[in-house]
């Protein structure tokens, strides 16, 4: 039986295809069974940040109107094994994505991964709401800015009262926060809302905390996910969340800014 | 603290200002959250009723649903204006 995760965030733009990847390509690293669903229909972007955008031939709508078979549409990572991507169709019908469709293709992807990814739209449409129904974890992505933390408050109501889990009674959807884009440099300069300022007012666990990096423009403009860049400091933060999704205690990196001298202490920056 | 930044905190930090005004908001959005969906309606409806003999502000009415076992606690709360 598979884990399935959800990457949401309400408010968009906020890096959740980005997060997709990353953490998706981590666990598939890791050795374990990862697909990434696609879940924007109508906009799909996963296929173009995981670089296989021109190898779509078919995607999710199609095996849910069962014009394909999920073998079909499945496309296998050429990088990392154990990686696989269901894309999201471009069609305009809003309908296209059924509960019962969702439903049976998630099933059956169960019975072949470990981990299957959901890559939630923006907003809280039919695509965003099917994302999370049949959660057993959520990875809310949060920008230190006032807008996302009130939409992913939102969200955070809605896996509490509108998912599977909550309608059968089960115990809830697992919620980890991700906090991206973060710059150190601001929040000490009390321009950007701190990790404990964003942890203080979700009230959930923090999975991990992505510093706002030239790597991770460059990685989608080249189609990697930003895990697979080792050197970067998004990519190492990516690691360091997923070895603790994965149950691994690692400390958080990136928060401080680098030591100064004593000129850049007496100046500031 | 640097020695610059001892003239900067003169005005008030923007993060500060974010992190109240998101306790504020946030706080009220989850207090409806969860109770039926004609709760922010009926919140509406009353606070035009009370306009129609007081003025009051936007937030003067606050409802809550509470369950205690088997019972739900609808809690109406208005807030008058004071006397001049």
């Amino acid at each position: 039986m598979a884990k399935i995760v959800v990457v949401t965030s309400g408010k968009g733009g906020v890096g959740k295809t980005t997060t997709s990847a990353a953490i998706g390509a981590g666990l598939a690293k890791a050795g374990h069974r990862t697909v990434l669903v696609d879940f924007d229909v109508g906009l799909r972007n996963l296929d173009l940040i995981m670089g296989c955008e021109r190898r779509v031939v078919y995607d999710f709508i199609n095996v849910i109107h069962e014009e394909a078979s999920l073998n079909q549409a499945l496309i296998r990572d050429k990088r990392v094994d154990n990686l696989f991507i269901l894309a999201a169709s471009q069609t305009r019908d809003k309908d296209a994505l059924t509960e019962e469709g969702v439903e049976r293709v998630l099933t059956e992807l169960s019975k072949d991964f470990d981990y299957i990814i959901c890559d939630s739209p923006a907003g809280i449409e039919r695509g965003a709401l099917l994302a999370m129904y049949y959660a057993d974890e959520a990875i809310i992505v949060t920008n230190p800015e006032v807008s996302s933390v009130r939409d992913s408050d939102r969200v955070l109501g809605i896996l509490a009262s509108k998912t599977r889990r909550a309608a059968n009674g089960d115990p809830p959807v697992r919620e980890q926060l991700l906090l991206t884009r973060y710059s150190p440099q601001r929040v000490q300069k009390g321009e950007m809302l701190s990790v404990e300022d964003v942890k203080e007012i979700l009230a959930i666990d923090l999975l991990g905390v992505i510093p706002e990096s030239q790597a991770v423009l460059n990685a989608s403009n080249a189609g990697v996910p930003v895990i697979l860049e080792e050197d970067s400091d998004a990519g190492q933060a990516y690691q360091d969340s997923v070895a603790r999704f994965l149950g691994e205690d690692r400390p958080h990196r990136f928060l401080q800014l680098e030591k100064k001298g004593l000129f850049g202490r007496l100046f500031g920056g | 603290m640097s020695f610059l930044d001892y003239f900067r905190s003169q005005r008030k930090r923007s993060a500060n200002v974010a992190k109240e005004r998101l306790q504020i908001v946030v706080a009220r959005e989850r207090a409806t959250r969860g109770g039926p969906d004609y709760l922010p309606e009926l919140q509406s409806e009353i606070l035009k009723v009370i306009r129609r003999y007081v003025e009051v502000d936007q937030d003067a009415v606050q409802i809550q649903l509470d369950r205690e076992g088997d019972c739900e606690v609808l809690e109406l709360n208005i807030t008058l204006p004071d006397r001049h």
